[in-house]
């Protein structure tokens, strides 16, 4: 019994493999279309056509870094980590937005690829957007734990003079509710997907909204308020279209549409207060 | 008034405006199509009081639900202080218009002292 338990395992491994390879589209070489434009100089934008070499594991800013290296120089490209934790090299690849250093060649369909730089981002060069709108957005909705320092009642902790500090403390389920928001890293992704952005500048866009709920739902946070009134505005969380694109772009499995979802139920007054439910449940166990 | 506060009221304005169109169309289907648009049957509903009250609070509740959602549209349209000033304006002013208006009709209709 447990024979067959193996073979048919092993069987779904195997079909599964295959189904992976099918999707893989093996070549040698792959013709990119490169989006080519300088604000400064006020180039013409137009795409430069470039063939590189490429093997299965070359990813898209492996073969744009080939480009730099061995056709042309002047191509403007941001990157920096190679391996999706930084963010920096985020592009529209095939009119989608990725990171260029997590999107294999193998994955991508048709002969050839078109590059351009993100949308809703001013274009600074090239591949690469300015990220100040982007950045003064999430800055605006206060991302980190507001109210006092976490002092605790005197002989408890080590410090300085009197001054006592204590862990604030944090149940695994408590982290559960916001951990997927906090592994976002700030690749613009989201916010060049995101419709509303594209019509309206002052919104803050999936990734501030995401955020915002991020330190909203952290227990250790204890002045909401003043969070939430940033974003109960005219061009604040409710302009949201929930179109979903923000959530299937991006590339940290974080679902920004339902960060955004999450935290119009406690500008509406339908979701509990964490930090009244934490406090409730501390007190509790206290008692016990 | 936040923002929080006028969605709420958008909401819950749709959800009442589903019901009682819903009403509406159920007290319209009890006779053929053509007899209930009828010059009699037309202003017999508006005399009935319990039926007046129905067709007001369609009408308002559509009225803020409906200027409220071309706001938002403006909104996002534009973003300056004078825009977004002039659509708030501009669609109360045309909510208030149309209430009014709607009001009037209803109350003529009913025979109470307007004609």
């Amino acid at each position: 019994m447990e024979q067959v338990k193996v073979a048919e395992q092993s069987d779904a491994k195997h079909t599964e493999k295959a189904h992976k390879q099918e999707k893989e589209t093996l070549r040698s070489s792959v013709t990119l279309r490169v989006f080519r434009a300088n604000r400064k100089t006020s180039e013409h934008a137009h795409f430069d056509t470039i063939e590189v070499p490429v093997q299965r594991w070359t990813t898209v800013l492996d073969a744009l870094l080939y480009a730099k290296s061995y056709k042309d120089s002047s191509i403007g490209i941001r990157y920096s980590c190679r391996m999706a934790s930084c963010g920096s090299c985020g592009m529209k690849i095939n009119g989608i937005p990725r990171l260029a250093c997590y999107t294999k060649v193998s994955e991508l369909s048709g002969s050839s690829i078109t590059i351009e730089p993100l949308s809703n981002f001013p274009h600074i060069r090239d591949l690469v957007t300015d990220f100040t709108q982007f950045f003064k957005h999430h800055h605006d909705v206060k991302p980190y734990i507001l109210g006092d320092d976490p002092v605790a009642p005197a002989n408890s902790g080590q410090g300085a003079e009197g001054e006592t500090y204590t862990e604030n403390i944090q149940t695994p389920e408590d982290v559960d509710k916001y951990l997927q928001f906090s592994y976002c890293i700030k690749c613009g992704l989201c916010y060049s997907a995101c419709p509303t952005v594209a019509t309206d500048t002052k919104f803050p866009g999936p990734q501030a909204l995401a955020q915002a709920y991020r330190y909203t739902a952290d227990t250790r946070d204890a002045d909401t308020k003043s969070r939430l009134n940033v974003l109960d505005d005219r061009h604040g969380i409710w302009r949201c279209h929930f179109a979903g694109s923000c959530s299937s772009v991006c590339p940290k499995g974080v679902d920004p549409a339902l960060g955004i979802q999450l935290l119009r139920g406690h500008l509406l007054g339908f979701s509990k207060n964490e930090n009244r439910v934490a406090e409730k449940k501390r007190k509790t166990l206290d008692l016990l | 008034m936040r923002e929080s506060q006028i969605m709420k009221i958008h909401y819950i304005t749709g959800i009442a405006a589903l019901f009682v169109v819903a009403v509406h169309i159920m007290m319209r289907l009890i006779m053929p199509f053509g007899l209930s648009l009828g010059y009699n049957n037309v202003i017999a509903n508006y005399s009935n009081m319990p039926y007046a009250i129905l067709l007001e609070s369609i009408l308002v509740l559509i009225a803020i639900h409906g200027f409220n959602g071309l706001r938002i549209i403006l909104l996002e349209l534009r973003q300056n202080k004078h825009w977004e000033d002039a659509v708030t304006a501009g669609t109360i002013a045309g909510a208030m218009g149309i209430i009014g208006f709607g009001t009037r009709t209803i109350l003529v209709a009913n025979g109470l002292g307007m004609q």
